[in-house]
């Protein structure tokens, strides 16, 4: 297990780039949905105020 | 055939077709995710000269492949805007821009970092470097165009021309290793005679690049929907959500 992670004493180049891709693909996934959930409760609240 | 192509076309019938395909693709990615991390971490044995440093090469590549696939994406999208002024085609270009940028960056960071064990630098000036460099400002430039316009219509038409333009670097960066003398090892997986890579290894490489494709229809799903709501704000169809 512990050969796995040092990669061969590559390790200070192999992880990094898979934490990176890890976090450019985590924030492109994030990042839309959580602006979309903004977008639709704003949506909502102005709905709401309409109605009243 | 056309009718579906119409109403594929509208915003909210999209909208509502990507809200349904989300939780499918979310299965679909992380499958093929985990299969290609397994086949390509676990699995595949290390390279004979490379030893594990080449590893790097699971994400490396098919960020590189999206990297070149998105922005020849945004370019169809750009000549559908401007042949056919559609509006979810200037959905579906600026979506892309941010996602095709991170696979950029990321070919050239995970790049760079492998190019430190192997070639001994982080980064030279060399053709294949400098022309996916330039790929980066070109996804930069379509972004930064369509913050500087106010009118959105005006500013898809903006960025369609550019995205055209651009276009021009993509054989440019594929032939780059052939047409230059690089550092950059020359096609392994595209060329016309066999691969030159053990399928132990071109497998997981190939599920990875699959997971990666998966993962572009998804990000830009979500992307799409979040600027569906953002630009439809005041039309009817969006108060019944």
């Amino acid at each position: 297990m512990a050969d796995f992670f040092q990669m061969g004493g590559y390790a200070m180049f192999v992880w990094p780039s898979y934490g990176l891709v890890a976090l450019g693909l985590w924030l492109n996934w994030y990042l839309p949905r959580k602006q979309h959930e903004t977008e639709l409760r704003q949506l909502r609240r102005r709905v709401k105020a309409e109605k009243k | 055939m056309f009718l579906w192509f119409h109403k594929l076309g509208s915003p909210p019938h999209f909208y509502r077709i990507a809200g349904k395909w989300i939780p499918w693709l979310n299965w679909m990615f992380l499958v093929l995710l985990v299969a290609g991390l397994y086949g390509g971490l676990v699995l595949a044995p290390p390279d004979y000269q490379q030893g594990e440093s080449y590893r790097i090469i699971f994400v490396h590549v098919p960020a590189a492949w999206m990297s070149l696939f998105i922005y020849v994406a945004m370019a169809v999208c750009g000549a559908i805007i401007i042949i056919w002024r559609m509006k979810l085609a200037e959905i579906v270009l600026i979506s892309s821009a941010p996602i095709g940028a991170s696979f950029t960056f990321l070919a050239l960071v995970t790049g760079s970092l492998w190019g430190k064990p192997m070639w001994g630098t982080y980064w030279v000036w060399d053709a294949r470097l400098t022309s996916e460099l330039i790929l980066l400002f070109l996804y930069l430039g379509v972004i930064g165009l369509h913050n500087a316009i106010d009118d959105k219509r005006t500013a898809a038409r903006a960025v369609a021309i550019l995205a055209l333009v651009g276009v021009v670097n993509i054989p440019i960066i594929h032939y780059s290793v052939e047409w230059w003398h690089s550092l950059h090892q020359g096609a392994t997986v595209t060329k016309f005679d066999k691969p030159s890579i053990h399928w132990s290894m071109l497998l997981p490489l190939l599920l990875m690049a699959l997971a990666f494709q998966v993962y572009y229809v998804l990000a830009l799903f979500h992307r799409c929907r979040a600027e569906i709501l953002r630009r439809e704000r005041n039309s009817k169809w969006i108060e019944e959500l």
